[in-house]
């Protein structure tokens, strides 16, 4: 069982080098699929790879056993893709007479800008942004719309409210599809302070689709820079993945790499972005150009000690949480993040309250 | 067998099911038994090889596994159901790799439905619960029809059916009614008290197992539903009802989206849609017999 707790070092963990590399793939062994597939299947990452494979020709030549796996998780990533554009349309339709501009963001974004990053992409909801003095009205329409709250605690209700930097989930009645209502992209509590006005203020308009945004290209690869480093790796690598393919499609936007670090800095993002160009850079050998990489590691680069200690966690908390990728730290690395990311959330006196509640006051769900 | 039990409760097997090949690790003597007894035909490998799925069926380790054993289904790691008693281990196997299949195997449209095959030609028997399809399945491949499948009828892009050489699983009287039927039919452990009564399963025939890889075209989409004291007919069915059927016992039938309306249109097209009652099993099977009868004369 050599490939099965193979070593951690990342960059050669099975899907991240298939991805990366997938003319190599050519010469894959039954035993080497066997991992890829466990391991992209984990990662939510096998429509990915099959696009990947497609744009490459390499598909063609996979065995007949995988390239089967590849195509089921293709069919659920398109069937997807459709329900998020049917969504979105509901959304907008819901939304008509607010007079406010319907911001999209991560993976609706992606998939109505008809980005490389929406290809073979899982979605869990559907993700807005509206500028937060037209939340209540937003909620209102959604609401009349067949759109419910999710959460129905009191405690909960008023931890979205007063400190998140969205509004609690809301449900379709009919549908089951969730929508994330934004008004910022940190919460209104978190260490880092993007200011949201300078996000709407550059948002762009899909030319396809009238009256819906996107933010702007380097704020589309900030924002999923700032939610990965700063949150939670249950889908870490499929977003390290996102991103990458965002910088290459924004490659030839012009001014794109020149503006990249002012822009992150101006939005108080620049250690979530240090995090995303060298993590793609070593993952997804992302051709981010050296002078970029020079500017943001002026300004943005850990001491010495917290990198070291970042990237023993990084390392694990990017790979699949998978097996063959366990070592004897990944369940510590993956608490420690998790930890981080409520550290990175709320200032001490508030965390210490929030957790003093989720303890005192446990949901049903964890007390049953 | 005891080489079996140790295989299973170490490295695993891989155990080829013609479409897929599923490794499974399992220290719980039963599956060994089941695996020995119902997939006695079924090739088993041992090599280390790329597995469609990868499956283990262990004891929880908690407070009950004294007082009421239990046993969970682990999918590579990740447990999609809740435990059971241990006493159902093969069983949950069994609904285990179902799971399995209908998850990740969109490859295929999947329908609800049982596949036989003779002479050539191929009979997809769709039914909810209840209608009585696995025994009429179980009946029919002891009277000579092929097994391409008890519970999911796997078409592929080309039209065809996929065979998975699985076993049939007999609920409640159906396990007494083919003890009765064929006499010569394997029929393992028979457990109690399960969310679908009392259950057991039936091995598949050899011949099945050993064509495993051996598509089949489709000729017929048969409703059947089973009425006691009902003599056996069969009526034609409305290519258009017939659809709306399939569709409703389809897995994946929104998923696959306009492709699986392409694939059922083309089935409806090449095949022969009827609905079937039937209260005999042998009258059943001379009816199925003389279908295939007429299918093989005229084409």
């Amino acid at each position: 069982m050599h490939w099965q707790n193979s070593s951690v070092h990342t960059a050669d963990c099975a899907i991240i080098r298939a991805l990366r590399e997938p003319t190599g793939l050519v010469q894959a062994s039954a035993g080497e699929w066997d991992v890829i597939i466990r391991q992209g299947r984990r990662a939510d990452l096998l429509a990915r790879l099959h696009w990947t494979l497609e744009q490459t020709g390499v598909l063609n030549t996979l065995p007949e056993a995988t390239r089967a796996h590849l195509e089921s998780a293709q069919v659920i990533a398109r069937k997807q893709a459709g329900a998020v554009k049917w969504e979105v349309r509901k959304i907008c339709q819901a939304l008509v007479n607010i007079g406010a501009p319907l911001i999209l963001l991560k993976g609706a974004a992606y998939c109505m800008g008809g980005l490389m990053a929406s290809q073979g992409r899982i979605f869990s909801d559907v993700d807005i942004m509206v500028p937060k003095t037209c939340i209540d009205q937003v909620e209102a329409a959604l609401m009349l719309h067949g759109w419910v709250a999710t959460q129905h605690d009191a405690y909960d209700q008023r931890y979205y409210r007063t400190w998140m930097h969205e509004i609690p989930p809301l449900m379709h009645l009919k549908r089951q599809s969730v929508i994330d209502v934004h008004h910022a992209i940190l919460p209104e509590t978190a260490r880092l302070k993007p200011d949201p006005a300078l996000l709407l203020a550059a948002a762009q308009a899909i030319p396809s689709e009238p009256g819906l945004f996107t933010l702007a290209p380097a704020d589309m690869v900030l924002h999923s820079a700032s939610h990965l480093f700063c949150g939670e790796f249950e889908h870490g690598l499929r977003d390290l993945s996102d991103i990458d393919l965002l910088l290459r499609e924004f490659d030839t936007v012009a001014g794109f790499w020149d503006d990249l670090v002012p822009r992150a800095q101006r939005l108080d993002l620049a250690r979530p972005l240090y995090y995303a160009l060298h993590w793609a850079v070593r993952l997804f050998a992302t051709p981010v150009p050296s002078p970029v990489l020079h500017e943001i590691d002026a300004c943005a680069r850990p001491s010495t000690p917290a990198k070291q200690l970042m990237n023993t966690l990084l390392q694990r908390a990017l790979v699949p949480d998978h097996v063959s990728c366990h070592d004897a730290l990944s369940v510590p690395a993956r608490g420690l993040l998790y930890a981080r990311a409520h550290w990175l959330r709320m200032p001490a006196h508030l965390l210490a309250y929030h957790l003093a509640h989720k303890a005192l006051f446990p949901p049903h769900s964890a007390a049953n | 067998m005891a080489e079996l039990r140790r295989r299973l409760a170490g490295p695993g097997i891989y155990l080829s099911m013609g479409a897929f090949v599923t490794h499974v690790q399992s220290a719980i003597p039963s599956v060994a038994e089941g695996i020995h007894q119902i997939y006695h035909d079924a090739q088993i490998l041992e090599e280390q090889r790329f597995a469609d799925f990868h499956v283990a069926l262990e004891r929880p380790a908690s407070h009950r596994r004294w007082l009421r054993p239990q046993v969970i289904f682990r999918f590579d790691g990740y447990t999609p159901f809740k435990p059971l008693p241990v006493n159902q281990a093969f069983a949950l196997f069994e609904w285990g790799l179902n799971w399995c299949i209908t998850t990740h195997a969109h490859q295929y449209l999947i329908i609800h439905a049982a596949v036989i095959e003779k002479e050539g030609f191929a009979a997809i028997l769709p039914a909810p619960p209840g209608s009585g399809k696995s025994t009429l399945t179980a009946g029919l491949v002891n009277r000579g029809w092929r097994l391409l499948s008890d519970e999911l009828g796997l078409i592929s892009k080309a039209g065809l059916i996929q065979p998975v050489a699985r076993p049939v699983s007999l609920k409640n009287e159906s396990i007494e009614v083919i003890r009765h039927f064929a006499s010569e039919a394997c029929i393992g452990r028979v457990v109690k008290d399960t969310l679908k009564g009392t259950v057991s399963h039936m091995r598949a025939p050899t011949e099945s197992v050993v064509r495993a890889h051996e598509q089949a075209r489709p000729a017929w989409v048969v409703f059947p539903k089973f009425d006691t004291g009902t003599a056996a007919t069969l009526k034609p069915m409305a290519p258009a009802q017939a659809f709306l059927g399939l569709a409703r016992n389809a897995f994946n039938y929104s998923l696959l989206a306009e492709d699986g309306f392409r694939r059922l249109a083309t089935l409806m097209d090449t095949t022969t849609a009827y609905s079937f009652h039937y209260g005999n099993l042998e009258e059943a099977a001379s009816v199925f017999n003389a279908l295939a009868e007429q299918q093989r004369a005229y084409g």
